[in-house]
């Protein structure tokens, strides 16, 4: 404790003070502020809506003057609305299939490890059978079920995400549970729930935090695979997935349809990655105090 | 000694280590029927090498660890009987500090979270305020102040984190704490005073102890009475200063001699009989007496047969388990 003076106190001001030195990670979190902030109030701002058809300019390049500063898609649509609106759709399943796996696999995978022995087993051959049940074989089921819904690709996607989650966090309770401050708490008589809320969840939250920022690009990728199948949101509502299938499909003749979803995603991904890199580092108790 | 507030009678321990590649089964039996009694504000010292099942014994005493069989009478109930249910609220009466203080409290709760945690479990009727007001009290108790309440243990040294732990320990007013190897990662100076404040909460409140340390001359200067653990079984046990004066087991007398002289000068010259070798595997421990591969005294009935505890003095306080106690003074002549 050296510097004691310029350190804040709890682990977790310690954590974003170093956080806050590390420039990549400043920079990656202005930049995903700056397309959230975009992506949110950019389709009020703009003058084109994104389902509004423009019959005179079909399939047009980048044009200051008639207003569509980044091109039309085949349909005539504005490029630059259909992107930040589809932007709003992939953050927001980014976001949510996220947090739903955190929900999930953390609650899961810290009482399966606290509890242990075979409640521990059956917990994670759980985890095992719906690892191995296959992803798109899934979706398409659900989808036949149901019918094709924005709501499903959360659940699905949010489904198969808190597997990964749920080991994670197990392990490391497995090795939270043998620490000396578990003991002392189940000395004084703590029931063994509240020894999870109180002591473990806290404890595992650090690696947690650094994988959801890894997931949150996983989930976005996902929901462009299967958008990109045709399985995921429809016309004329997008995501960034479908432009840039469709940006794909025009690519010869109208490579800036690929260009500009490409840019977001490609700078969002690389963003919660940096941050989730930043994220590990400065929540390392072994760097330093 | 008045009547026992606990008696451990024939404890069994044993940890199944699972099925190795070819072998069978292996069980580590790291308490062999240990019996003992412990009175209301007494410190029973509990001694041995590492690996003898000091610490476990205390953990299974206090139902961190299961046992196989024999008892745990608390206040005239086997605890071992209990569900942790019925458990629960026998707890605020049990407690323990651990050895490595600053791995004892959580290091994402502050100091006033983590002392009021057995008042949050065990009275859900004191609010906040009050709740404070406890902690600061005791805070103050274990020679500390009010602006420690709101930080966390990694500021804190070892000793101001082993005061936290007797603070959060003693904050229910236990009648029995476990004090497992509570001054050993310690340094020495705050050894003496982690100690002293121990004896000072005794005094004051009546709290009996469970002293286990490797440590003779910490043991010595707490204990009412002294219990030597030898591979999960009682090698000797009495009251402390029978046996200091009189150690009738040849391991406590091995014990004894390791321990440094005061002046090393005046005992430059002297005889000492150290131990030599490692503990036997407690996977494989010996026939008949656990100690006869280290023993100096050992004789063929020490291989065939196991010793039981005997009565050396005439209240049958301080008790031996060795068959050659009486030939006791052929040691080191």
């Amino acid at each position: 404790m050296t510097d004691a003076a310029a350190l804040p106190r709890s682990p977790g001001g310690r954590a974003w003070f170093r956080l806050r030195r590390n420039p990549s990670a400043m920079a990656a979190m202005t930049v995903l502020g700056l397309i959230v902030v975009l992506c949110v109030a950019g389709p009020w701002v703009i003058p084109h809506s994104y389902d509004a058809v423009a019959w005179d300019s079909i399939l047009t390049g980048p044009d200051w003057a008639s207003g569509h500063w980044f091109g039309t898609d085949p349909n005539g649509r504005d490029l630059l609305a259909r992107t930040l609106v589809g932007g709003r759709i992939s953050l927001l399943v980014g976001l949510i299939a996220s947090l739903v796996a955190l929900v999930i696999g953390v609650s899961w995978g810290a009482v399966a490890g606290y509890v242990g022995g075979r409640v521990d087993g059956l917990m994670m051959r759980v985890v095992d059978i719906l690892y191995a049940l296959p992803f798109m074989f899934f979706v398409i089921l659900l989808m036949v079920y149901f019918g094709r819904n924005i709501v499903l690709i959360f659940v699905a996607i949010g489904a198969v995400e808190w597997l990964t989650m749920a080991r994670i966090v197990r392990g490391q309770t497995l090795s939270l549970k043998r620490r000396e401050f578990i003991e002392a708490a189940r000395a004084i008589g703590v029931p063994g729930l509240t020894i999870v809320r109180r002591h473990i969840v806290p404890n595992v939250l650090g690696p947690v935090i650094v994988f959801l920022t890894l997931t949150i690009p996983e989930v976005m990728l996902i929901e462009s695979f299967i958008s990109f199948l045709g399985l995921g949101v429809q016309e004329p509502m997008t995501s960034w997935g479908v432009l840039i299938s469709e940006g794909a499909q025009n690519i010869e003749e109208a490579p800036w349809l690929l260009l500009l979803p490409g840019t977001f995603l490609a700078l969002t991904l690389l963003c919660l990655n940096l941050l989730g890199d930043a994220l590990r580092d400065a929540l390392d108790p072994r760097d330093g105090r | 000694m008045s009547r026992p507030i606990l008696s451990v009678r024939d404890l069994i321990v044993r940890f199944d280590l699972g099925r190795g590649l070819f072998g069978p089964d292996r069980v580590l039996t790291a308490i062999d029927g240990v019996s003992f009694d412990l009175g209301a504000g007494e410190t029973l010292g509990i001694v041995g090498e590492s690996g003898s099942g000091k610490s476990t014994l205390g953990r299974a005493i206090l139902r961190l660890i299961p046992a196989e069989a024999g008892q745990i009478v608390w206040l005239g109930q086997d605890l071992r009987r209990l569900g942790e249910g019925a458990m629960r609220p026998l707890r605020r009466d049990l407690q323990i500090v651990f050895q490595d203080p600053l791995a004892a409290l959580d290091p994402r709760a502050t100091v006033f979270q983590s002392i009021a945690e057995p008042l949050a479990t065990h009275r859900p009727d004191m609010t906040r305020i009050q709740m404070r007001e406890a902690v600061s009290r005791w805070l103050a108790r274990v020679g500390l102040d009010d602006t420690a309440l709101d930080r966390y243990p990694h500021e804190f040294s070892g000793g101001q984190c082993q005061r936290i732990g007797i603070a959060r320990a003693m904050i229910l007013e236990p009648r029995l704490i476990v004090c497992d190897e509570a001054v050993s990662a310690l340094d020495v100076s705050i050894q003496a005073q982690i100690v002293n404040l121990l004896a000072a909460l005794q005094r004051e409140t009546g709290v009996a102890l469970l002293f286990i340390s490797h440590n003779l001359a910490v043991v010595r200067h707490l204990s009412h009475r002294i219990l030597v653990l030898y591979l999960g079984r009682v090698a000797e046990i009495g009251p402390a200063e029978a046996l200091f004066a009189d150690p009738c087991h040849p391991y406590t007398r091995a014990l004894l001699a390791a321990v440094p002289p005061p002046d090393p000068v005046a005992a430059r010259g002297r005889r000492r009989a150290g131990l030599t070798g490692e503990p036997p595997s407690p996977l494989n421990p010996p026939s008949g007496c656990a100690f006869r591969t280290r023993c100096p005294l050992a004789i063929e009935i020490c291989a065939t047969t196991m010793p039981t505890a005997e009565a050396i003095d005439d209240d049958a306080l301080h008790l031996a388990a060795c068959h050659r106690w009486r030939d006791r003074s052929t040691q080191g002549a």
